[in-house]
């Protein structure tokens, strides 16, 4: 089934500690109500973009890391779901619910449908 | 079809399951239920196009799912005042009815939807009544769409969603979730449905597969939403495991010009392995949860050799003939004979595989296995292999006269081929 990333769109400094208990709530619900749907086949929230470390390669062929997020923004992307959808409609009126929950703008792309590379499988490992 | 339309019948897809649940908690009937969310449907087709989708389009659904229930209520309260006890009677309920669906509808709950999915597949209906309704309630799917995946013209699935409402409403099955043994057996059937929709979308049974294999992604959602409401349940797990197995090899089950590809001659690149992470994952949960040795815990367990395998050699075939000797103990059908017939096939050689096969066949008697392709055609292979090919040559002709499924018929041609070529060069 195809994928979609419905990614959360915070301000800069946004303060995660400062999240309510009703948009708490809300969230959960959501994430239970998409699980429910067989629907949600990821989800993780973000530390803030200025613990993010950004790698750039340089001339000489060294990697440099810096602090804080690559681009200057006004926003961040400060959590997503992963979810599982028919089209792209219906990843959309999910994102409609994650914008009332999380009170924040959120971008919904669709993923690349490549093919799969071959990777090793150990037995019955569940990570 | 316009932005707003779409948007409303992505809404539904999403929004209906636990709409009609919520209702049938206070109507105890499903077909009043979805009536009642279907009204809601069409008001929102009336309004939204004209005023925009409201900022939360699921609650706007159930408060008008709601009005329409209590205004259905008060009409039918109009009509009984004549008889003044009994109205007084009935008021009384109505209010309650009234004020139950107010509560009601505020929040719904998981259960919900488990007693909306065990009507749906209650044993009282005729299987593809079950399998209508499931799709029509809990896939959220339209009559045309489920007409159109099972090849059925609408009017007749239309028919089939209104006979099963009516068996349901006038045997008054209770909206509940069964307990006890009674659970057990209510689990199976509605773990049947869902396996029968996958298998359904799948392997197509007749013409071309293209409207169909979205069936296969509905009832993986529906296996997803299972494990999450009934966590106890291994066979959950196991089918939600095999299901996650088999569809994984998607990709790779049509070649570039759409023929179809078996599993030895798969490109295992193309296999998903996320998908199959799932898979394991969800069959080591019905491991854990003791039902290894269960139906579809072996059927997944098998499944799950060949995925392990880098190329179909390596396939642990001694343990997949093993697995099918236990499920053939609990579930001794032609069609696991053949397919250990198979297995046997790969561990001791086709001779050995082809007397398992006769044997089989013996056991099921001719009537079991006489319209089923797989048994010429998997008999016209082991022959083959033995090099006699005048009588592979006979099975494999049998086979083709025997599916309805293009593809199908297309491998068996190639097979044909193959014959004629290992003939020619004999």
């Amino acid at each position: 089934m195809p994928q979609y990333l419905v990614a959360i769109q915070h301000p800069e400094n946004y303060d995660p500690s400062l999240e309510g208990e009703a948009m708490i709530r809300d969230i959960g619900a959501l994430n239970e109500e998409m699980d429910a749907a067989g629907a949600r086949f990821f989800a993780g929230g973000l530390e803030s973009a200025s613990h993010a470390k950004s790698l750039r390669k340089q001339p000489d062929g060294t990697v440099s890391i810096t602090d804080g997020p690559y681009l200057e923004a006004k926003e961040h992307i400060g959590g997503f779901w992963i979810l599982e959808c028919a089209d792209m409609d219906e990843a959309l009126a999910w994102g409609r619910k994650a914008v009332v929950a999380c009170r924040v703008p959120v971008e919904v792309r669709a993923f690349l449908r490549i093919r799969p590379n071959r990777k090793s499988l150990s037995h019955g490992d569940s990570q | 079809m316009s932005d707003v339309a779409k948007t409303i019948e992505a809404v539904w897809k999403i929004e209906s399951t636990r709409l009609i649940a919520a209702i049938a908690r206070v109507t105890r009937d499903i077909g009043i239920a979805e009536e009642l969310a279907q009204d809601a449907l069409v008001t929102a087709l009336e309004l939204w196009p004209r005023e925009g989708i409201p900022e939360n389009p699921g609650a706007w659904l159930m408060t008008a799912a709601k009005r329409r229930a209590i205004d259905s209520l008060r009409r039918g309260r109009m009509l009984l005042q004549k008889h003044e006890e009994i109205a007084r009677e009935l008021e009384f309920q109505q209010q309650q009815l009234a004020d139950a669906l107010e509560h009601s509808l505020d929040q719904v709950i998981d259960d919900d939807i488990l007693r909306l999915i065990f009507t749906a597949c209650h044993p009282i209906l005729p299987m593809e009544g079950r399998i209508a309704l499931t799709l029509r309630l809990i896939g959220g799917l339209a009559t045309t769409e489920i007409a159109r995946a099972f090849l059925v013209p609408e009017k007749t699935l239309g028919q089939r969603i209104s006979r099963a409402k009516k068996t349901l409403s006038e045997a008054h099955v209770p909206f509940e979730t069964p307990s006890g043994d009674e659970l057990r057996r209510r689990v199976e059937s509605v773990l049947l449905v869902v396996y029968l929709i996958f298998n359904e979308g799948y392997t197509a049974t007749s013409g071309d597969e293209w409207m169909r294999s979205t069936l296969a992604d509905d009832a993986l959602r529906l296996g997803r939403m299972l494990a999450q409401l009934l966590p106890g349940e291994s066979e959950v797990h196991a089918l939600l495991a095999l299901m996650e197995l088999q569809a994984s090899r998607s990709a790779a089950r049509r070649g570039k010009n759409g023929e179809a590809v078996l599993l030895p001659d798969q490109d295992r690149s193309l296999w998903d392995y996320a998908q199959i992470q799932r898979g394991m994952t969800a069959l080591e949960q019905a491991q854990r949860l003791g039902g290894g040795a269960k139906p579809y815990a072996l059927q997944a367990a098998i499944a799950a050799c060949h995925m392990r395998a880098r190329t179909a050699e390596e396939t642990d075939w001694d343990r997949v003939v093993l697995l099918y000797d236990a499920l053939l103990q609990i579930n001794p059908s032609p069609i696991v004979a053949l397919n250990r017939a198979v297995a046997v096939g790969m561990v001791q050689g086709p001779a050995a595989g082809l007397d398992a096969l006769d044997a089989a066949a013996t056991l099921a008697g001719d009537s079991a296995l006489a319209g089923y392709h797989l048994f010429p055609s998997v008999r016209g292979d082991l022959l083959m292999k033995m090099g006699r090919l005048s009588e592979a040559r006979e099975e494999i002709q049998r086979a083709i006269a025997m599916t309805k499924n293009l593809r199908e018929q297309e491998l068996l041609a190639n097979k044909l081929k193959q014959i004629e070529k290992a003939a020619l060069s004999a």
